[in-house]
């Protein structure tokens, strides 16, 4: 593996490594134009102001106004008290931000969001992370089912266990779990890597198209064409790197992870042209 | 979508009107349109809560005798009751269209439920020696204040915020459900039974009641059978993920025990907590803190899941 290069190393985990091209790509990911990783109305926020916010009586349409408020006068860290399970709370913030809430949220937490670093000292209802584009979600008990769908981006990581249908439909980003998931998790998968330490339900990668998922514990079953397959040098490496930084490594380390990966009998993109598998994506 | 809430005191009982209230106002956004409670008092030996309907909400709109309707038909009802010889200890006006009664009855409750339902309009919302049903249009705030339930105590219960699909808005239509042959024995579901109607044949053929066309009662009728059976909660629970095709999670209460199941999509919501003094489950966290404000930990049951709590 050590002696391939970067395209076939791509190819041995699983991935596509074509030139994607198209206006996304060329405005927002050239990582030398940094300015344009940024929405050119994201406010400039500084991560040594911090903001402490107690919204048990307020509604979610008032939290979140309150947030972007404070992100507006330049508040880069903001700490929420007492959410206590309300639903939609920090969803589709587009900018740097230290988002902390000291306890649970119910639905669609922290959903369509492209930037924040956020932390959950509590648990999630269903949907947490729903189609995040970048950034980090860490969640400190256990979330609902449809954890991460439609993934696009960005690290979202559960240190407990999570409900069913988890990473349902992602198309990209990384989802770690420390504890179980349920059913159908990683059903019509497209891109992306979900690890997951624990268990897995029944039908595990149902229908996935691509992407990579990783089990530490027992698998119920398989779903349709998901498939094992290899566990390489390179997969090790990006597990211990990836569960280090969130000190979610396992004490026996990683040696022990199932990779399953699409068996591509259903659907292969790999016989699309690249501009209409971006289209389909 | 439709909103279940449950809750049970282990070995104490408690304000569990108001607790349930708090936690279905919580969860109105999930079905405005219909609220009922199933509660659970000390049970009283001997005796039986009957609640009933002398009819529906809109009825009283309907005409200028409806008044009168109703009046005869509690006649007719307490006259029934009579000649069958149950006697009448308490008898309490709830809504203009509801009443409970208190009875003492030693024959065929069967019969009896029987011969007071085919009254023309009456409907019996729940009979036993510990549960009281309430249910009504409207959200829980409004329902729990029209029947008075702020001052129920009891051990558990369940209840539910409905979100009509594809059966009416109206009284009979609403959860939770009862069904006789059981006494005490309540439904609340959220979801979809698409073998409904093959079951719902098969069991009215067997001479089981059904007094509305909506799915969940189905869930109603196939627990209070298997229970009546000899079955215990958990082996109906447990046969129901098999025989029930859909997705649903459903809560079940008795006398003295709270159950839930959870279909094997797993695609109906139930979020759990767990202490050592009480179990609350519903579908969205914020109804169990509805009654909790401190941080608990909870989890999600998984597909195919079944549970049984004892008060």
């Amino acid at each position: 593996m050590a002696g391939l290069n970067q395209e076939d190393r791509a190819r041995e985990l699983g991935m596509v490594s074509e030139q994607l091209s198209g206006r996304t790509q060329q405005v927002f990911f050239q990582p030398e134009e940094a300015d344009n990783l940024l929405y050119p109305w994201a406010p400039d926020v500084d991560y040594n102001k911090r903001a402490e916010l107690d919204v048990a009586d307020l509604t979610t349409t008032e939290v979140n106004r309150e947030i972007k408020r404070l992100m507006s006068d330049g508040y880069g860290t903001i700490v929420i008290h007492n959410p206590r399970g309300k639903h939609s709370l920090g969803v589709g913030i587009l900018n740097r931000l230290n988002l902390i809430f000291e306890g649970s949220l119910g639905y669609f937490g922290v959903g369509l969001i492209d930037g924040p670093n956020v932390r959950i000292n509590g648990r999630v209802g269903w949907s947490c992370g729903e189609n995040m584009m970048s950034g980090t979600i860490l969640i400190e008990k256990n979330a609902g089912s449809t954890f991460g769908a439609a993934l696009r981006g960005g690290d979202l990581v559960c240190r407990g266990s999570v409900g069913s249908r988890t990473g349902i439909d992602m198309k990209g980003g990384t989802i770690l779990v420390g504890g179980d998931t349920g059913a159908f998790s990683g059903f019509m998968m497209q891109r992306g890597r979900m690890v997951v330490c624990g268990n897995a339900g029944k039908n595990l990668g149902d229908s996935m198209y691509d992407g990579t998922i990783y089990i530490g514990g027992e698998i119920r079953d398989l779903g349709v064409d998901a498939v094992p397959a290899e566990l390489t040098d390179l997969d090790k490496a990006w597990l211990t790197r990836k569960l280090k930084l969130y000190d979610m490594l396992p004490e026996k380390g990683v040696d022990h992870f199932t990779k399953i990966v699409a068996g591509k009998q259903l659907w292969n993109y790999d016989n699309l042209e690249p501009a209409e598998k971006k289209l389909i994506l | 979508m439709c909103g279940i809430a449950g809750l049970i005191h282990r070995g104490s009982s408690s304000d569990v009107g108001f607790e349930m209230t708090a936690m279905l106002q919580a969860l109105k956004h999930r079905g405005p349109d219909s609220t009922g409670f199933a509660v659970y008092g000390q049970p009283s030996p001997g005796d039986y809560i009957m609640r009933f309907k002398l009819a529906e909400q809109e009825d009283m709109a309907s005409g200028y005798d409806i008044g009168e309707k109703i009046a005869a038909r509690e006649t007719e009802v307490q006259k029934r009751l009579g000649i069958l010889g149950a006697t009448i200890n308490d008898q309490q006006v709830a809504t203009a269209y509801a009443r409970r009664y208190v009875i003492s009855h030693e024959g065929d409750m069967e019969k009896l439920s029987r011969y007071v339902e085919d009254v023309e309009g009456v409907e019996i919302l729940s009979m036993g020696s510990a549960l009281e049903l309430i249910k009504d249009l409207g959200d829980a705030a409004l329902v729990s204040e029209q029947y008075g339930l702020g001052s129920f105590n009891g051990t558990h219960g369940i209840g539910h915020t409905r979100m009509a699909t594809e059966s009416d808005v109206d009284i009979r239509s609403a959860h939770p459900y009862w069904a006789f042959p059981y006494n005490d024995v309540s439904v609340v579901h959220n979801g979809q039974i698409t073998n409904y109607w093959l079951m719902r044949r098969e069991l009215e053929r067997k001479g089981n009641r059904f007094v509305s066309d909506c799915d969940s009662e189905l869930l109603a009728v196939y627990t209070a059978v298997n229970l009546a059976n000899g079955a215990t909660l958990e082996d109906s629970l447990k046969a129901s993920i098999k025989e029930i095709d859909g997705v649903f999670t459903y809560l079940v209460a008795t006398k003295d025990e709270l159950g839930m199941a959870k279909d094997t999509m797993a695609a109906k919501p139930l979020v759990l907590y767990e202490s050592d003094d009480m179990i609350a489950m519903a579908s969205e966290e914020v109804a169990i803190r509805a009654i909790l404000p401190q941080e608990i930990d909870t989890t999600d049951p998984y597909d195919e899941e079944i549970r049984v709590w004892r008060a």
